[in-house]
């Protein structure tokens, strides 16, 4: 069984050397994306893998399936049409803090609200890499770089609150290292109906390493995180006695059993409720004040892009008495020269 | 008893509808345009109205028009300068004055002259007849507003539905001006009207009204008469160059067996076509609206990877911002069409206006060695045509064209014959046809050099490709300076090979003429027309016009070669010019160049032509 698994997994695999640094979180974003295919038995030939420009978007070459390299910032777009020409194909875009949020940011909002089919994988980092070392639209305010040598002015886009303020209806959060963590939610990803952006916490070991360090250091990560998981009580903690409740129009940490707090006072996780209020509360979580929030964070049905365009076009053919060009260029204000 | 009126024999007339942008005179000169077409004339028409959708009403600023050329032979232009103006206030008198023939009829409304609207129009008098010194031409001053409420009094209509449709009287007084029936009209308006019949009604009264005093006040009054043209035999349809192009997209896609999509993002004069096609979901057409010229253009790419025919449509300034994304189309090797309908720039420049100086943009406005097919359209039921091949050539040789149109093309209307079976021909994707074992991503046809096309879903040709340099053979990322050497030289081949499947350049005129005239793109109506104009005058001249510009037909420098004196002519300051230059070193080129968002005269080009044969 664990043969047919890891063939299952190699068959995902192109002939390309994977040329990332030793160390890189791609390398583990990666596998488990090929693991997520393995298990979910897309053929491979239904696959189309898109990517824009970055570190990141050096995936498709190192997967056996469809892929297109494109240009910078425009992998959204270019994945709408892949998508919207041919709504059988599984359509993944690989992406980064800098193609998907700076360059791309006009087309990163408008395929989330249309809601055409795409899992979107964001590498977040929080630098630019292949440029060597600038501050990105992730970077926390104050972040000392090469182009901000005394720290920058700006805020920072949280990649959840965003996709939220777009009308997003997947939203979930992994860590690049966590691979089990990653296929679980790749795997919604893929069943979610819709645009899904899952997010990687990825480090960049050369130019922003331990970026994430705080969070995901297996020290405190269980104590600093919480993996949300539909209809379960939000509990985290290595003695998994903290939790979070709402208090008038707020989240708060609070320690079952302190003050009178029992299991039943605890929030429980609904991804599938329509209203995002609670899920962009959720998303925006920071530490040191809250557990960064891991899982499916968001997971909502809406109505869908791609199938709601070939509807059109089979309701509208079949109502038209126009059926072909012919038909077309005869109907209306037509005369003869004889 | 009354004086017989007189009626004047004419070859052809052109008539120009002229008000403030609310008073439909587009409309107007539409109907008219097509109850000449059905009448049997041919004909050649173009709207001229501002930016502003309701600029200032009564300014000059604010004046729309809509002119229409038609004849007893083959018209190739709108016409330069009228026989007829309707001008629905002073404001409309004024603007087009400049664009009238000696003697010609005006029709005013006077009801609208009034101080106020006079002043508006920057008249000094209350007499503008005097003032511009318009004794010398035929002018007919009706009393179109009061003669349209008195009409429509009893019907019980609003104040504003009465004004409305006093360009229906204009309309009826045009008609009998030129002996006209009325009926194809009527049903028009009812057609038009179907969800309103009082409207309707209402509109053909007005129509009938002004037709009627037309009758009344004929006594010297010329009425001009039109034989129809003789025309090739089968049946016809107005088009315009906008429409003209969505078509020949769908006929496209029917012979080639591929499902159409665009990618576009509205922008003037382009937008028609994105309209055009949006309505065509019974035809499968799968329309984007994207979220601006970089997505449209994206989008596009995208759906041709999946195997669509995919285009995307813009005009200059979006043309700019698609660039980047062109040249990934010239590395990736795939199917793509952007059109251009180009309009007066630099920036924002004058969005409604025409103009051919996108040229080089085409041509050159990408970063790196990024040649792909330009082509031209050069009538506006050409762009049909011209649609359909570049479609086919991008297809069959896997490469991004830009198909240049422009706002004179894209708003002009002329009769089109529609296709017969057979007419077009079928167009073929090179799909993969090997076993996915023996086949290499960029191996290439050895006679086109076009690569293979493999569609995502097609079990075994998973393949990957990208904006970075691709190998030779197996399409893997290569640095290899020998490799990226090969591979600039076969992508510029691969689009020179093209010439080999394009129709060579034609002659038109006199093969020994003593004057050679150039062109390119939506020009040829008023260039031809000068050409028959100078050779009624038993003057030598030729007519050389480019519809293919990148390649350029195999005998270009062989024609050019053959004669003395070249004039090249062009809606710009010699970008076509500059180009012929670039190709063919030794061939001396004259220009003559026009950059005022208008097209040519035929009077101007004849002019110049005509100092030149003296030269």
């Amino acid at each position: 069984m664990a043969e047919n698994t890891k063939q299952a997994f190699l068959q995902y695999k192109s002939d390309q050397n994977v040329r990332w640094c030793p160390g890189c979180g791609d390398h583990a974003i990666l596998n488990a994306l090929q693991k997520t295919m393995a298990e979910l038995e897309v053929p491979n030939e239904d696959l189309a893998v898109i990517s824009g420009i970055g570190c990141s978007s050096r995936l498709p070459y190192y997967m056996n399936t469809y892929g297109f390299h494109t240009i910078h910032g425009r992998a959204s777009a270019m994945a709408s049409g892949v998508k919207v020409a041919n709504p059988k194909l599984q359509v993944w875009q690989i992406t980064g803090d800098g193609d998907a949020l700076a360059i791309g940011g006009n087309h990163f909002i408008h395929a989330i609200r249309r809601n055409i089919d795409l899992n979107v994988i964001l590498f977040n980092n929080q630098i630019y890499g292949l440029t060597k070392g600038q501050y990105s639209p992730t970077s926390k305010r104050g972040f000392i770089s090469k182009t901000s040598p005394f720290g920058t002015i700006e805020y920072p886009f949280r990649p959840g609150e965003l996709t939220i303020g777009a009308r997003g209806y997947f939203f979930a959060r992994t860590i690049d290292k966590e691979i089990k963590l990653s296929v679980h939610v790749m795997k919604a990803a893929a069943k979610h109906k819709g645009t899904s952006i899952v997010e990687v916490l990825q480090n960049c070991v050369i130019y922003n390493n331990n970026t994430h360090q705080e969070i995901t250091d297996k020290k405190y990560k269980d104590d600093r995180t919480i993996v949300l998981e539909h209809g379960k009580p939000m509990i985290f903690g290595k003695e998994r006695n903290k939790g979070l409740i709402l208090e008038g129009i707020t989240l708060k940490v609070v320690t079952i059993g302190e003050n009178g707090i029992t299991e039943k006072d605890i929030l429980v996780h609904d991804a599938h409720c329509e209203d995002p209020t609670i899920h962009l509360k959720l998303a925006d979580m920071e530490y040191p004040d809250f557990p960064v929030a891991l899982g499916v964070i968001r997971d909502a049905a809406a109505p869908v892009y791609d199938e709601c365009a070939q509807q059109q076009i089979e309701e509208i053919k079949e109502k038209s008495k126009i059926k072909s060009f012919h038909d077309l260029v005869t109907t209306g204000d037509v005369w003869e020269v004889k | 008893m009354a004086k017989k009126s007189k009626v004047i024999e004419r070859e052809e007339v052109v008539v120009r509808f002229s008000g403030d942008s609310g008073d439909g005179m587009q409309l107007t000169g539409s109907l008219f345009s097509f109850s000449s077409a059905i009448y049997g004339n041919d004909i050649s028409t173009f709207p001229d109205f501002p930016a502003e959708i309701r600029a200032p009403q009564g300014t000059i600023g604010g004046v729309s028009g809509f002119q229409v050329h038609f004849g007893h032979s083959e018209v190739y232009t709108p016409g330069d300068n009228a026989d007829v103006l309707v001008a629905m206030n002073p404001a409309a008198l004024k603007a087009n004055l400049e664009w009238l023939k000696p003697g010609a009829t005006i029709v005013i409304d006077v009801d609208s002259f009034d101080d106020k609207n006079l002043a508006k129009a920057g008249y000094k008098s209350n007499d503008p007849i005097e003032e511009d010194n318009l004794s010398s031409y035929n002018i007919i001053k009706a009393p179109i507003t009061t003669m349209t409420k008195n009409s429509l009094k009893d019907m019980g209509l609003d104040n504003k539905t009465i004004l409305r449709s006093k360009n229906m009287y204009a309309l009826g007084l045009v008609f009998w001006l030129f002996n006209r029936p009325l009926e194809n009209t009527e049903r028009i308006i009812r057609e038009k009207f179907s969800k309103n019949p009082e409207v309707a009604e209402a509109n053909i009264k007005v129509l009938e009204a002004g037709y009627n005093y037309g009758v009344i006040i004929q006594a010297g009054t010329p009425s001009y008469h039109i034989s129809p043209a003789d025309i090739r035999k089968g049946t016809y349809r107005n088009l315009n160059g906008n429409k003209a192009i969505a078509w020949g997209f769908l006929l496209a896609a029917e012979k080639s067996g591929l499902e159409l999509f665009l990618g576009s993002y509205p922008i003037t004069p382009a937008t028609e076509i994105l309209q055009e096609l949006s309505a065509r979901k019974d035809l499968g057409v799968k329309v984007f609206q994207a979220e601006d010229e970089i997505a449209g253009i994206s989008t596009a790419i995208g759906a041709s990877f999946a195997g669509d025919l995919a285009i995307t449509t813009t005009s200059g300034p979006g043309l700019a911002l698609k660039g980047e994304a062109l040249g990934l189309a010239v590395m990736a090797e795939l199917p793509l069409v952007v059109v251009n309908v180009q309009r007066g720039g630099p920036s924002t420049g004058l969005p409604t206006k025409t103009e051919q100086s996108d040229l080089m943009q085409a041509l050159y406005g990408r970063n790196g060695e990024s040649p792909l097919v330009v082509m031209a359209a050069s009538s506006p039921v050409n762009c049909f045509d011209y649609a359909f091949y570049a479609a086919k050539v991008a297809i069959e040789h896997m490469t991004p064209v830009i198909l240049l149109s422009d706002g004179f093309l894209a708003n002009g209307t002329q009769p089109w014959r529609i296709p017969e079976e057979g007419e077009f021909p079928e167009i073929k994707p090179p799909f993969v046809e090997k076993p996915a074992e023996e086949w290499n991503v960029y191996e290439r046809d050895p006679e086109k050099l076009n690569r293979y096309w493999a569609l995502p879903g097609t079990p075994g040709y998973q393949h990957r490709i990208g904006g970075l340099e691709k190998d030779f053979l197996t399409g893997a990322v290569s640095y290899d300076h020998h490799n990226h050497d090969k591979m600039v030289k076969i992508r510029k081949e691969k689009i020179d090979r093209i010439a080999d499947f394009i129709p060579p350049l034609e002659i038109l005129g006199d093969e020994d003429a003593d004057l050679l005239i150039v062109g390119w793109g939506g020009t040829f109506g008023h260039l031809y027309t000068a050409l028959e104009a100078l050779h009624d005058e038993g003057k030598k001249v030729a007519l050389a016009h480019f519809s293919y510009i990148s390649p350029l037909p195999r005998n270009s420098y062989e024609v050019l070669k053959k004669y003395s004196k070249i004039v090249v002519c062009e809606l710009n300051l010699g970008q076509f010019a500059s180009y012929l230059r670039s190709q063919f070193p030794d061939v001396v080129l004259h220009q003559y160049n026009k950059v005022e968002g208008l097209p040519f005269t035929v009077a101007e080009l004849k002019d110049h032509f005509n100092k030149m044969l003296e030269e």
